[in-house]
């Protein structure tokens, strides 16, 4: 698959980046290149192997149903930029 | 043209588990905004969430319910969108192996039953819950209560088989009660506990392509179920006779201004780009796991709905409306235990006691009159010791002093009066005061016996046995 200037436009969208227009040009063949370079392992035969889920050979790792002390809100919301009234504060959203 | 209507529901319930699906944190509603809140449903950096076994279980058991398979293998995504109503920017849900597939449930509607696919059962996080400074347009920023980020969430994805707004509602209803009775949600609609989105589409009668299709979100009770879909059949209509086009969008029912408006964003395609979730290890569901549930589960509406009709001679219809909730059918089930007639049980918890509950604003659950006290009560109309017209006096008090009916009764003076040597000379003496009354129903006007008999009542505060009354009235005239 190659990658076009449209689509850069749209991940850096869904991304909220903001790309300067005089690098869109530059990005975009950049991402082709990357793409280029793990296109190698198409050449790999995958017949009859199973898509992996998971790195890892563990399946089931569960914890009982439990309460556990939460955070202090304090320490909750000791990093957020902004807070009011023990909400995080962040720029309105309209979107529903 | 003859357009027909096309619903498909996805249906979200909140599980009713202690703790949330990936940590420990509270699943308590109401709490105090953030302080259900830990590193792992915060998001933060490094930390590693891990599965709550028993949002898996509840997820089986309403996928067996439900008719399901149940997946033996099952893997948890991410889901990737930026609002932040989740700290993280993806939802941990399940994309293409969930825990159950290819359902059904029966929904009777006009007296048909009908049978509505579903697609899929996941499992998947709740999202956290925003607070707008002012109104959603005009707010400056906006607040967030991450409390809710994180409880256990199943997503019920039905077949496009539903044909009206009615339809919808009905499959709703029934996913509800059938929750309720598996005992894995409250769903509460008022406190978003269960909530439900609707795709819908017109095509002309007769034809198979599917026309295109709008989303309808914040339909937050049954009614707005169908008041919202029943407005949105209206609008494609319109724009299809006109010429125009459905648009493929999202909106949001209005519930005040009863329409739907569009959500338009500027992401024109909701692009999530799921990717496997690499924090959680894939589920293997043990086939004697699975049955073991199965076998554990509790009789179900219709099931119980259809021993109730055997073992009662129940209408459908009564049978329906007792087995909807399952603390209803119990409380049924209750009174019949104690020997009181089943139409008599079913007539009074439809009745009074349903209109009670609504007007309080109460479920069957919080009754102040217990079944036990409701059935004392009713052994007493039984047994003629009280009139039915007493027993919902005698119902009211129970409501307010949470007291027995036999102490009520006699407290209170409110034995029938059955013995017709007392009622005999009330009557006489209702008879002397009103002669015109008298010449009336000798004239022919029935309706002149229903003022005497009143008469009568009120002498006696209601408790003289009316068919006692009626017969000792037309005797004494008779002998005029």
């Amino acid at each position: 698959m190659k990658i076009t200037r449209k689509n850069v436009e749209d991940v850096a969208l869904l991304s909220r980046l903001e790309i300067p227009e005089e690098q869109i040009e530059t990005m975009t063949g950049q991402l082709n290149a990357i793409l280029e370079y793990v296109d190698v392992l198409n050449q790999l035969d995958t017949t009859g192997v199973e898509p992996t889920a998971h790195v890892l050979p563990l399946k089931n790792v569960m914890r009982a149903d439990v309460v556990v002390p939460s955070l202090p809100r304090d320490a909750a919301l000791a990093n957020a930029p902004e807070q009011e009234n023990g909400y995080f504060k962040v720029p309105k959203v309209t979107e529903g | 043209m003859d357009y027909e209507v096309v619903i498909g529901l996805e249906v979200h319930s909140e599980l009713k588990t202690h703790s949330k699906i990936f940590c420990g944190c509270s699943t308590q509603f109401g709490s105090e905004q953030n302080t259900n809140v830990c590193p792992v449903c915060l998001g933060m950096p490094g930390v590693l969430p891990v599965v709550n076994e028993k949002v898996v279980e509840f997820a089986v058991r309403a996928g067996l319910a439900l008719n399901c398979e149940i997946l033996p293998f099952s893997k948890f995504d991410r889901k990737n969108y930026y609002y932040p109503d989740l700290p993280k920017n993806y939802q941990t849900s399940q994309y293409d192996l969930p825990i159950a597939l290819n359902g059904y449930l029966d929904i009777e509607v006009g007296g048909e039953t009908k049978r509505i696919g579903i697609t899929r059962i996941h499992m998947e996080e709740d999202a956290g819950k925003l607070v707008h400074a002012g109104t959603i347009s005009n707010a400056d920023y906006t607040l967030v209560d991450y409390n809710r980020t994180g409880v256990p969430l199943i997503e019920i994805v039905s077949e496009p088989d539903l044909r009206s707004p009615e339809e919808a509602k009905a499959y709703l209803e029934k996913i509800k009660s059938i929750l309720e009775y598996l005992d894995v949600s409250d769903c509460k609609m008022e406190e978003g506990s269960l909530r439900c989105d609707a795709n819908i589409s017109l095509r002309p009668r007769g034809t198979e392509p599917f026309g295109t299709k709008s989303e309808i979100k914040n339909l937050n009770s049954f009614r707005a179920v169908q008041k919202g879909l029943e407005y949105e059949v209206e609008r494609q209509t319109d724009l299809l006779e006109e010429g125009g086009k459905v648009v493929q969008e999202t909106r949001s029912w209005d519930d005040a201004a009863g329409v739907t408006v569009s959500l338009r964003s500027k992401e024109q395609a909701h692009d999530y780009r799921y990717l496997p979730e690499p924090d959680l290890v894939p589920i293997v569901v043990d086939p004697s796991w699975v049955e073991e549930i199965r076998s554990n589960l509790p009789e179900l509406p219709d099931e119980r709905k259809k021993r109730m009709m055997e073992t009662h001679g129940l209408s459908s219809y009564d049978a329906s409306v007792l087995t909807a909730s399952r603390a209803q059918a119990e409380y049924f089930d209750a009174l019949t235990a104690q020997g009181v007639d089943a139409k008599a049980a079913a007539n009074w918890v439809m009745g009074e006691v349903a209109k009670h509950l609504n007007s309080n604003g109460l479920t069957i659950a919080q009754c102040p009159v217990s079944a036990e006290n409701l059935a004392g009560m009713l052994t007493l109309v039984d047994k003629g010791t009280i009139s039915h017209k007493i027993a919902k006096t005698v119902f009211e008090e129970m409501w307010t002093s949470g007291k027995a009916a036999e102490q009520i009764v006699r407290e209170k003076g409110l034995v029938q009066i059955s013995d017709s040597s007392a009622i005999i000379g009330i009557v006489d003496a209702v008879l002397a005061a009103n002669p015109q009354s008298v010449a009336d129903f000798q004239a022919g006007k029935e309706r002149a016996l229903g003022f005497l008999v009143g008469q009568i009542m009120k002498q006696t505060k209601g408790r003289a046995n009316p068919e006692m009354v009626n017969t000792l009235l037309k005797e004494r005239i008779g002998q005029m």
